[in-house]
C-alpha cells in the first residue's frame, strides 16, 4: 500500500508539556522519503523534544506518528528502531572501552553467544563501509578514535540496525570544519541510496549547504517550512529569531559614566582545548545596559562564569572597577566588592529548589554580617530579609517558608533578582532574565532593570531573546562560536542581528 | 492540595518508617516460626526485656547513645551529599585517642582529663573521616569505597596496636589496662557512691545526655550557621553552591572531619563510660547501624534520636530474647536486626510508590 510518494515520517498534532513548559505545541511535520530535512531553531525551540518523541524517549501528550503512512506507537527507542528510525545523539551513546564492532552490535546481540553476531556484523560493516565510504577499523577501540570517527560509528550502528530514517541532533557541534564536510558527503550518499535524514541544527549555513527542505521551529511551534533552494539565509534567520511583538520598554537615553567592567582579550578553553570564549573584549560603563546577543551555546554562559569569578579564564584580563579580577576565581569576594550575578540557569544555579524561599534568597550572600554575626546564621534575619524582598518585588505567594520549587518560574526569577538587586551592586550581570517567565513578570523585571540603570548602575545582559536585548540594551554585542561578531546600536534591524547571531557577517551575506 | 508525587509530611516521616518496621517484624516473625518458636511470644519477650525493667531501659539507652552518635555522623555527611560508610572505623580509631589521652594524663584530675579524652576521641575520629574526605575532594576517590577501606585499615591497625602497645604484659585478653584517669562513672556507680543506693547493673552513663546535646548541636550547625548552610547547599545542589562562591572541595573535607568526629564520640560512651579500657572490636557494628538510623531518622537529629531509641530497643530486647529462648540464639537476633536494617535502610523506598498511588487515589 505504500508507494514512493508516501512520506517517510509524519508527525501530526504532537503536543508535549513538561510541567509549566509547553515544549511542543500542536506540531505537524512531514518528512519526505529519500530527502535531507533540516529542523532549525534556537535552543529551547522544541526541536530536540520533538525528535525525542519520535525516537521514543518521551511520549507525546497528544498526537500521532506515522511511519510510511502507517500510524505507529513508539514507546521506546527499540520501538523506533523496529520502525527503521535511528538516531545519532549530540552526545554519543558509545561504550568507550569497546571496539567499533562491539559497539555496533550493542543492543542487537541476538542470542547468548556474542561470536556469531560479531561475525555477521563484521561482514555487514564491511558492506556498509564500502557502500557509504565510511571506513572505520572494526577492531579499533572507540575511545581512542577522533570524534569524527566516533560519530561515524554511531551512524553505522544505526544503519546496522536497519535504519531507514536517520535523525542527527546537532551533529557538527563537536566536529572540525573538515570533519563536518565529510559528514555532509556521507549524508548526501545516504540520501542518494534512498535513506531519509533529519538534521537538527541551529546553524544556518549547514541547512543551506545540505538540506532539501527545512522546517523552522520557535517556542515549541513550527513557524515555517521552506524548500531550501527557494529560501535564503536572511529569511531563515528572520523566521528563527522571529518578529515578535516588541515589548515596549519606556526608557530615556542612557548617560554612561566611567567604565566599571573592562574585559580584555578573554579566552576560555574547555577540557578538550576548544576555545568556548575566544579573545573577547568589551567594556560596560556606569548607567548603561550592554546586551550580549547570540544563540545559546555560543560562549555567553562561559563568559558570564569568567566575569562572575566562577571560572578562571585561560588567558586575558578582567578589570572590575580598576582591579584585575580575572584570575581570582572568588565569587564571594566579587559580591563584597559590588558585583551581583543573576545566573542563566535559575533552576540549577540561581536557587536551591529543595530549600525554602528564605534560604534561596540568601544564596551567595549568606556570608553577610547582617544575616548573623560570625559563624551564626540568624534565621529571623534571613526570613525578614526574604519577606521584605518578596513585598518589594511582588513575589507570589509571598511566603518565605515555602519551598523554592513551589514558586512559578516568574516568581523564582523575582526572588533571585530581588536578592541581587537589593544588595545595591555596582555591576549587575544578568543571564536570561525572562526565560520561561510570564508576560506580566517580564514587564516587571524589565522595568526594574531600567530603574537600576537609571540609578547609575552598570548592567551586563545576556539573553537569547533578541527582542529583550533590543528593547533593554544601550549597546549590543553579538557573540557567535565564542567570538564577538560585532557591536551594534539597539536600533539595528533584526535581520542584521540575526545574521550575525548565525555567524554570517555582512560580507558573507552579500 | 499538595503537588502530585509529593506525600504529606506525616506520611513521609511517620507512616512509611512504621510500615517498613512492621514488615520487617512480620518477616522476622516468619523466621521465628520456621525455627519452631512462637513469634508473638518472642516479640513479647523482646519488648519486656527492653522496656519492662529499669535494667532493660538502662541498656536500651546505653545502646541508643552509640547509635545517636553514629547516626548523626552519617546524617551530617549525608547533608553534604556524602555517604559515609566509615563510621565503624572512625569510632574504632577514636578509641585510640580516648585511650592515649586517658592513660597518659592519669596524673591530672578527672575534670581536666575527661574533656581532653573526649576531645581526643573526636579528633582521632575526625582525622579518620578527613582523610577519605580529602581523597574525595582532591583526588576524586569515591567516598563510599575509601571509607569502607578505612574500616578495614582501622580494624587491622587496632588489632596490632592493642596487642603490641596497649595490652599489659601477661594479660590474656586483647585489651588495654584500665583507664582510671578518664573514668566516666555509670549512673549505677554514681548512685552507689553518692547516695549509697543500689541500682540494677547497667552501663548507662552521662554520655547519653552528651549525645542528646550533640544531636542539638548538629541541628544548630546545619540550620543555624553559615557553615551548615554551605554544607546543605553543596549537598542539595553543587552547581548552585559553586555559583554562590562556596568551594565544594573544602566543604567535603570539613564535613567528613565533622562526621568522623561525631562518630568518634562513640568512644566516650564505650571506652570511657562503659568498658573503661580499649577492647578489641569494641564498636561491634554500631557504625553500620548508624546508617540505618540516619536513613530511618531522615537525617534529622530528632528523627535520629527516635530511630536510635528503636534500635536500642531491638538490641536490648534481642539480647534478652536469646537468654530466654536458647533456640533463638545470638545469630538469630542478628538476622532479625539485619531484617530491620534492610527494610528501614536499603528497602526504605519499597512502599513509597504503592503508598503514593493509594494516597492520591483517595485524594481524588
Amino acid at each position: 500500500m505504500t508507494d514512493a510518494r508516501t512520506p517517510a515520517i509524519e508527525l501530526i498534532g504532537i503536543d508535549k508539556r513538561f510541567g509549566a513548559v509547553h515544549a511542543n505545541k500542536d506540531v505537524n511535520l512531514t518528512i519526505g522519503r529519500g530527502s535531507i530535512h533540516g529542523i532549525i531553531g534556537e535552543n529551547g525551540a522544541g526541536k530536540s523534544t520533538l525528535m525525542s518523541i519520535l525516537f521514543g524517549f518521551y511520549s507525546a501528550d497528544k498526537g500521532e506518528i506515522r511511519v510510511k503512512g502507517e500510524t505507529v506507537k513508539i514507546r521506546s527507542s527499540s520501538d523506533a528502531i523496529a520502525h527503521g528510525i535511528g538516531m545519532v545523539h549530540q552526545h554519543f551513546m558509545l561504550v568507550d572501552t569497546f571496539t567499533v564492532l562491539e559497539n555496533v552490535v550493542l543492543g542487537a546481540e541476538g542470542g547468548s553467544l556474542i561470536g556469531p553476531a560479531l561475525a555477521k556484523a563484521r561482514e555487514s560493516l564491511k558492506h556498509l563501509a564500502e557502500e557509504y565510504e565510511m571506513d572505520v577499523d572494526p577492531d579499533a577501540i572507540v575511545g581512542e578514535l577522533p570524534v569524527g570517527l566516533q560519530q561515524r560509528v554511531e551512524i553505522l550502528k544505526a544503519l546496522f540496525k536497519g535504519a531507514e530514517t536517520l535523525i542527527l541532533d546537532e551533529p557538527t557541534g563537536v566536529l572540525t570544519p573538515d570533519e563536518a564536510d565529510h559528514l555532509f558527503r556521507i549524508l548526501g550518499q545516504l540520501r542518494d541510496q534512498g535513506k531519509t535524514v533529519i538534521l537538527i541544527t541551529h546553524k544556518l549555513r549547514e541547512i543551506m549547504a545540505i538540506t532539501d527542505r527545512v522546517t523552522v521551529m520557535r517556542r515549541g511551534e513550527v513557524v515555517a517550512n521552506f524548500e531550501t533552494a527557494k529560501t535564503n539565509v536572511g529569511e531563515l534567520a528572520e523566521a528563527m529569531v522571529g518578529r515578535r511583538v516588541l515589548l515596549h520598554v519606556e526608557k530615556r537615553p542612557s548617560q554612561p559614566g566611567e567604565v566599571v567592567l573592562d574585559v580584555r582579550h578573554v579566552t576560555w578553553k574547555d577540557r578538550k582545548g576548544i576555545a568556548r570564549v575566544d579573545d573577547v573584549s568589551f567594556t560596560v560603563r556606569k548607567g548603561e545596559i550592554v546586551g550580549i546577543a547570540g544563540v545559546s551555546g555560543n560562549g555567553q554562559s562561559e563568559l558570564l562564569d569568567v566575569i562572575s569569578g566562577i571560572t578562571r579564564p585561560t588567558s586575558g584580563e578582567v578589570f572590575f572597577e580598576g582591579k584585575n579580577i580575572g584570575m581570582m576565581g572568588d565569587p564571594q569576594y566579587l559580591r563584597r566588592e559590588g558585583l551581583a550575578h543573576v545566573p542563566e540557569d535559575r533552576q540549577h544555579r540561581g536557587l536551591i529548589t529543595s530549600f525554602d524561599a528564605a534560604e534561596s534568597a540568601i544564596l551567595g550572600w549568606h556570608f553577610e554580617e547582617s544575616l548573623g554575626k560570625g559563624f551564626r546564621l540568624d534565621r529571623d534575619a534571613v526570613v525578614q530579609r526574604c519577606t521584605r524582598e518578596m513585598a518589594d518585588f511582588d513575589v507570589r505567594p509571598g511566603n518565605p517558608l515555602l519551598k523554592s520549587a513551589k514558586f512559578s518560574g516568574g516568581n523564582q526569577q523575582k526572588i533571585i533578582l530581588a536578592r541581587e538587586i537589593e544588595r545595591d551592586p555596582d555591576l549587575l550581570i544578568v543571564g536570561q532574565p525572562t526565560r520561561g517567565v510570564d508576560i506580566g513578570a517580564i514587564e516587571f523585571i524589565h522595568k526594574r532593570l531600567i530603574a537600576l540603570r537609571d540609578e547609575g548602575k552598570a548592567i551586563l545582559l545576556v539573553s537569547v531573546e533578541l527582542d529583550e536585548i533590543r528593547s533593554l540594551s544601550d549597546r549590543i554585542i553579538v557573540m557567535f562560536a565564542g567570538k564577538v561578531m560585532g557591536e551594534r546600536e539597539p536600533g539595528t534591524n533584526e535581520r542584521e542581528l540575526g545574521l550575525l547571531m548565525a555567524g554570517v557577517t555582512a560580507k558573507d551575506a552579500a | 492540595m499538595s503537588a502530585k508525587g509529593e506525600l504529606p509530611g506525616w506520611v513521609d516521616v511517620g507512616l512509611i518508617p512504621l510500615l517498613n518496621l512492621f514488615v520487617a517484624l512480620l518477616i522476622s516473625g516468619v523466621v521465628v516460626l520456621i525455627i519452631g518458636e512462637n513469634p508473638l511470644e518472642a516479640m513479647w519477650i523482646m519488648l519486656k526485656g527492653a522496656v519492662g525493667s529499669i535494667k532493660g531501659w538502662g541498656y536500651l539507652l546505653y545502646y541508643a547513645t552509640n547509635f545517636i552518635f553514629t547516626g548523626l555522623a552519617v546524617a551530617v555527611a549525608f547533608h553534604a551529599g556524602l555517604f559515609n560508610i566509615g563510621g565503624e572505623g572512625q569510632a574504632y580509631i577514636a578509641g585510640l585517642g580516648a585511650t592515649i589521652a586517658g592513660l597518659s594524663l592519669e596524673f591530672l584530675p578527672w575534670p581536666i582529663v575527661i574533656p581532653i579524652a573526649v576531645l581526643a576521641s573526636a579528633l582521632f575520629g575526625a582525622f579518620w573521616g578527613f582523610v577519605p574526605g580529602y581523597l574525595q575532594a582532591r583526588r576524586g576517590s569515591h567516598i563510599v569505597i575509601t571509607t569502607i577501606m578505612f574500616n578495614f585499615i582501622a580494624s587491622s591497625l587496632m588489632v596490632y596496636l592493642i596487642n603490641y602497645w596497649f595490652r599489659p604484659v601477661g594479660n590474656m585478653a586483647v585489651e588495654s589496662r584500665e583507664i582510671s584517669g578518664a573514668y566516666i562513672m555509670s549512673f549505677r556507680e554514681m548512685a552507689r557512691v553518692f547516695f549509697d543506693y543500689r541500682m540494677p547493673s547497667t552501663p548507662l552513663n552521662p554520655t547519653f545526655f552528651f549525645a542528646l546535646f550533640i544531636a542539638w548541636a548538629v541541628w544548630y550547625l546545619l540550620w543555624r550557621t553559615k557553615l551548615g548552610y554551605e554544607i546543605r547547599a553543596v549537598g542539595a545542589n553543587t552547581d548552585a553552591a559553586v555559583y554562590a562562591g562556596i568551594r565544594p572541595q573544602r566543604i567535603i573535607m570539613i564535613t567528613m572531619a565533622i562526621s568522623g568526629g561525631i562518630a568518634g564520640l562513640l568512644a566516650v560512651n564505650e571506652v570511657l563510660g562503659a568498658q573503661h579500657r580499649l577492647v578489641l572490636e569494641y564498636v561491634q557494628g554500631a557504625g553500620f547501624v548508624g546508617i540505618a538510623v540516619a536513613l530511618m531518622g531522615r537525617s534529622h537529629p530528632v528523627g535520629i534520636v527516635l530511630a536510635a531509641l528503636l534500635f536500642g530497643l531491638l538490641y536490648q530486647g534481642g539480647t534478652e530474647l536469646s537468654f530466654a529462648k536458647p533456640e533463638i540464639n545470638r545469630d538469630m537476633i542478628v538476622v532479625i536486626q539485619g531484617l530491620v536494617i534492610l527494610f528501614m535502610g536499603a528497602l526504605e523506598q519499597t512502599f513509597r510508590p504503592w503508598l503514593s498511588a493509594l494516597f492520591f487515589k483517595v485524594e481524588d
